[in-house]
């Protein structure tokens, strides 16, 4: 047997100061009120840092540096300046990059592998993309003389904490709007650490402003008067709370949502490529995707052959250590949402589905859990509606196209959908009777800062990348 | 192909008298989409194999070296200094393991198996009018014959690719399973020396498609090959990961159809030791520990073992070696 | 001699491309007649009939759907005195007409104009076009009654949703003429669908409605009401568009805005290999 060696990420290349302020006017300042909260390492529990708790207080403060930069500086801009400022941006996190795919991972729990070759490669071609855009916003499309609209409050999750960062920024700036943005609590380091980026680029104060903090944090910045738009992506639940918050307000208001999307295997599918793509689609970060394709369905004829295969593939997982490089499978990101894949899991099992997982060593400090599927779940068991955000897959079956459709569609979600089969008609066939507003075929999980993203349904609306990406911060 | 039962197994062995039965069974099999094959490939190449590992990598590697000459200007002088460097492929090390086997032109078998009888290392010759494969299939077959006389334990052939791309499948198995006939039979037929082994060249760069590649793999398994192969190294595109991957998987879904496993040698392009070790990754992780011997797996090249040799040496002395310490043969 | 008797009309609801009465049976006296009150019932009603029209019409060809809206403006120019008589001005009915022709032929640009072929930075074909929304619920405008609701109601159906409109209560006649054109046009039945009535009694029922997908609040001029559809609008997420501004000018272009906040952008990706 080949045991691969231990092949550990240098943590050396990381500098965690052991504590951090927000980031307001260009400067690092204490908040108002003295409030702090821990971030720590999910894959060992070890406390990485000490950061500061923004309160209404500090919200106001970063909102009125926001407001101070658009109009005295940022909103005014020439395009192509804003635009090199942009590239600069871009240019930094390349250069950076191993530093903050390390740090990502320290924080975040997702393996060194996808931070390093997924997620920092997309972060500064999303800057690179949208730094384009800052002087031809003429040519997008939204009419002659397109205008900001001020100020943008941003509220981000920790399942891509930079990369979700880089999608709600890059664009914000490059439309001429400043930006207030809110990492989420058990993810914040890589956001500071931008903000440090910012200061190196020279990127004028007030233009992005970082207030760290939870829910009261997020809440107080949705609801601040002087904010022009909200961006946010994280659960339905929250979104529907910000829907309503901004209800009779001028702030326009973009939403990434929760998703259950269905991947589904024809009998004439590329059946090893199809079962990468099942893998990718559900265990890619740990499944902390909204995107992630977390209900299979696989026609009867050909599912037997497709689950024995994908066990198979399953059981060369490799769960461990999130800065090891040959780790597939990272930690679960915090205790919360550990609680809450097993309450689903558990559910599962409860309302009769078959739950199988392959034999898997877990570490014993951190919060793990083991790449797990569910068969024989029907349409009606919880894992089959419910998003769980985790490593779990739930296998369904279907006999027929149109019975494949339906099932695909019967959920209030509307994010993704995968389609594997060799039959281009069929594909398209599908991809037009499927609600879901990214439609991978023979594929899943692909991203890119030219391709629209965002959701039907109740995933939210608005699209962030792409030139569709541009019209939630403009005046259209 | 799902079928693991007995009868199913029957059904595959007659698959091969009809040229209609053979077509229907190799477009029925699932298609290889291009860009998935390409990327899951890609991302076996990013494992990160370090120390402990590396050094039983390289070990394994280097008995699964088919250490290769194919040049016209080959001697008698020539191959049998590969064939010593076969046995010891490092000298100065007695611990350094022998290569799998040595692959030479049916001419030049005689010389070699001098060197290595009762060594362990097998010999292998390339015959059926290598490279090409442009013959009549008498000239072929006695070339097989030849170099089984001579010694050879391991026949590499090549596919018909003419016929194979032209879709007359019949004639590709026919031609296998009669140089599979010609290397001898388990009964004692040539003289009672065992059956030698059947490769079965592929030449996937001319196949153009993995498509092909996987309908290849069947047929030849299907035939009678004992391992698949991919490339006389004479045709500009040789091995490369994604081609192996798919007959990677060609072999293990053979072996849960059929029971009969059948192994794998990537041949041609493959020099560096990390390509060697990214190559054990995929075997490891596509078909598993099964196939991780040099009975199953092979590395069909010349310079990789210089390449190995050098950094099993930096391994057991912490410093870089250079290529004047190593015996160029 | 006597003067001959006038017939007069009953104005009532349009409803899956028929016209009933309220089923609460009431009505309210506007502009001189019996209009239709619609209640909760016929706004969920209402709201059935756009759902089901919704595969056909989303799923006809945007020309053929072109052709349809077409149609209905060489309706409406036929009828142009009928709504004159009914106290439009003239120059609004123009301006209406004008309207749904310029609406109409948006059916089959609006992908062109809106969707991308996305240049990825991989071996894949990528492309997003918009798709209708599903079910819009619409509020048009207290007025121009005639102008206001073509312009409510083009923009959705164009694109292939459906809609359940409000129209303005204070001068509903426009609306339910506008319905008999629509209904003797070839649109289908349930594309349209127009309720006449209280705003405060249909429209929380369809800002509510898990089965509409968009709110339109075009129509809305109380702010306070218009913020509490909002909040019943976020229940199910649904695509909302604000009370116009006091004072637009219904006379100018009205730029796509309209169009584009009741579609969804689908984005397909494909490998491209051999």
């Amino acid at each position: 047997m080949f045991e691969y060696a231990p092949a550990p990420e240098s943590r050396s290349v990381v500098d965690i100061k052991p504590s951090y302020g927000l980031f307001v006017d260009g400067a690092f300042v204490d908040p108002a009120s003295g409030g702090s909260f821990k971030s720590v390492n999910p894959a060992s529990e070890e406390v990485l840092a000490e950061i500061a708790e923004a309160g209404a207080d500090d919200v106001d403060r970063a909102v009125r540096a926001a407001r101070s930069a658009y109009e005295k500086v940022w909103g005014s801009m020439p395009g192509r300046d804003r635009a090199k400022y942009l590239f600069r941006i871009a240019r930094i996190i390349q250069e950076r990059s191993r530093e903050l795919a390390v740090l990502e991972s320290l924080d975040n729990g997702k393996p060194i592998r996808e931070s390093r070759d997924v997620d920092l490669p997309l972060v500064a071609a999303h800057f690179f993309y949208y730094a384009g855009w800052a002087d031809k916003l003429p040519h997008a499309g939204f009419g002659p003389d397109p205008k900001p609209l001020g100020v943008a409050a941003q509220v981000i999750p920790w399942n891509f904490p930079l990369l979700m960062l880089a999608w709600k920024i890059a664009p914000a700036l490059a439309a001429g709007n400043t930006v207030v943005l809110k990492p989420a609590e058990t993810t914040p380091l890589t956001a500071l650490l931008f903000a440090e980026i910012c200061q190196q680029a020279d990127l004028p104060a007030g233009v992005v402003n970082i207030v760290t903090g939870a829910g009261d944090t997020g809440r107080a910045l949705v609801e601040h008067p002087g904010v022009d738009k909200v961006a946010f992506t994280g659960s339905t639940e929250v979104g529907r709370a910000i829907a309503r918050a901004v209800a009779g307000s001028r702030k326009k208001l973009t939403l990434e949502l929760g998703g259950k999307a269905a991947n589904i295997v024809f009998d004439d599918a590329p059946i090893d490529q199809a079962v990468e793509g099942i893998v990718n689609g559900i265990f890619f970060n740990q499944g902390h995707v909204c995107c992630a394709g977390s209900r299979l369905l696989v026609q009867e004829s050909v599912a037997d052959r497709v689950l024995e295969s994908l066990k198979r593939r399953m059981a060369q997982l490799r769960v461990g250590d999130p800065l090891d490089k040959n780790t597939d499978v990272g930690a679960i990101n915090s205790a919360a949402q550990l609680a809450r894949i097993r309450e689903l899991s558990d559910a599962g099992s409860a309302e009769g589905a078959e739950r199988w997982s392959p034999p898997c060593e877990l570490p014993e400090r951190g919060f793990w859990f083991a790449p797990t599927i569910f068969t024989g779940v029907t349409q009606a068991h919880r894992i089959a509606r419910e998003e769980i955000f985790g490593p779990v897959l739930s296998v369904l079956t279907f006999r027929t196209p149109a019975e494949a459709v339906e099932k695909a569609n019967n959920t209030p979600y509307g994010l993704s959908a995968g389609i594997w089969t060799d039959k281009g008609s069929r594909i398209l066939w599908l991809a037009d009777r499927l609600r879901a507003g990214v439609v991978w075929a023979n594929t899943f999980n692909k991203f890119d800062p030219t391709s629209p993203f965002g959701g039907y349904k109740e995933s939210g609306y608005g699209r962030e990348g792409g030139r569709h990406g541009l019209e939630g911060y403009l005046n259209v | 192909m799902t079928a693991t039962t007995t009868s199913a197994r029957s059904d595959l062995t007659e698959l091969g008298r009809s040229e209609t039965a053979l077509r229907t069974f190799l477009h029925g099999l699932p298609g290889v989409d291009q860009v998935g094959a390409e990327q899951r490939a890609a991302q076996l190449g990013t494992r990160s194999i370090k120390t402990t590992a590396k050094a039983e990598a390289i070990d394994l590697a280097i008995r699964m070296v088919d250490l290769t000459t194919l040049e016209g200007a080959d001697t008698p002088g020539k191959v049998r200094a590969l064939a010593a460097k076969a046995l010891r492929p490092d000298p100065a090390d007695p611990s350094c393991p022998h290569v799998g086997a040595v692959c030479v032109y049916p001419a030049m078998v005689p010389h070699v198996a001098e060197v290595l009888r009762g060594s362990g290392v097998h010999l292998a010759s390339v015959a059926t009018a290598f490279p090409s494969g442009q013959a009549p299939l008498e000239i072929k077959l006695a070339d097989v014959r030849a170099a089984v006389e001579a010694g050879a334990d391991e026949i590499d052939m090549v596919i018909n690719r003419g016929a194979f791309l032209a879709g007359r499948y019949s004639e590709v198995y026919d031609e296998i399973k009669a140089v599979k006939e010609a290397c001898g039979s388990a009964d004692g037929g040539r003289q009672g020396r065992p059956a030698a082994h059947l490769k079965v060249i592929l030449e996937t760069g001319e196949l153009a498609t993995y498509d092909n590649v996987r309908r290849a793999s069947w047929l030849a398994m299907l035939a009678g090959g004992d391992f698949i192969k991919t490339s006389t190294g004479k045709v500009p595109v040789a091995a490369t990961p994604p081609v192996t991957l798919v007959m990677l998987e060609a072999v293990r879904d053979f072996r849960a159809a059929t029971g009969r496993q059948v192994g794998v040698k990537p041949a041609g392009g493959i020099k560096t030791t990390k390509d060697a070790i990214k190559y054990l990754v995929m075997v490891n992780e596509t078909v598993g520990a099964d196939w991780l011997s040099p009975d199953w797996f092979r590395f069909g090249a010349s310079s990789l073992l210089n390449d190995l040799l050098m950094q099993r040496t930096k391994l057991t002395t912490g410093v870089y070696a250079g290529p004047d310490y190593f015996t160029l043969d | 001699m006597s003067e001959r008797v006038a017939v007069r009309k009953t104005y009532k609801l349009f409803i899956g491309g028929k016209f009933p009465r309220s089923e609460s049976g009431r009505s309210y006296l506007v502009q001189s007649a019996n209009v239709s009150l619609a209640s909760r019932k016929d706004a969920r009603d209402a709201v059935v009939a756009a759902r089901a029209a919704v595969k056909g019409w989303a799923g006809a060809t945007a020309y053929n759907r072109g052709q349809i809206l077409y149609r209905v403006a060489e309706m409406l120019e036929g009828r142009r005195a009928q709504f004159v008589a009914l106290g439009v001005p003239a120059d609004e009915v123009d301006a209406a007409i004008d309207r749904w022709v310029w609406y109409a032929g948006w059916s089959d640009k609006v992908a062109q104009v809106y969707g991308s072929a996305n240049p990825v930075a991989g071996p894949y074909f990528n492309l997003s076009a918009p798709e209708p929304t599903g079910v819009v619920a619409a509020v048009a405008p207290e007025e121009p009654a005639l102008l206001g609701l073509v312009s409510v109601i083009a923009p959705a159906i164009v694109t292939g949703n459906t809609v359940v409109v409000a129209a303005s209560p204070a001068a509903p006649l426009a609306a339910v003429t506008l319905a008999e054109v629509l209904a003797t046009s070839d649109l289908p039945g349930g594309v349209v669908n127009i309720l006449t009535g209280r705003l405060t009694e249909t429209v929380p029922t369809l800002a509510a409605h898990m089965d509409v997908n968009a709110l339109d609040l075009t129509g809305v001029a109380d702010a306070e009401l218009a913020a509490d559809l909002e909040i019943k609008a976020a229940e199910n997420l649904k695509r909302v568009l604000r009370p116009a501004p006091a004072g637009h000018d219904w006379y100018a272009d009205p730029g796509i805005t309209r169009l584009t906040t009741l579609l969804e952008t689908k984005t397909v990706w494909h490998p491209k290999g051999v």
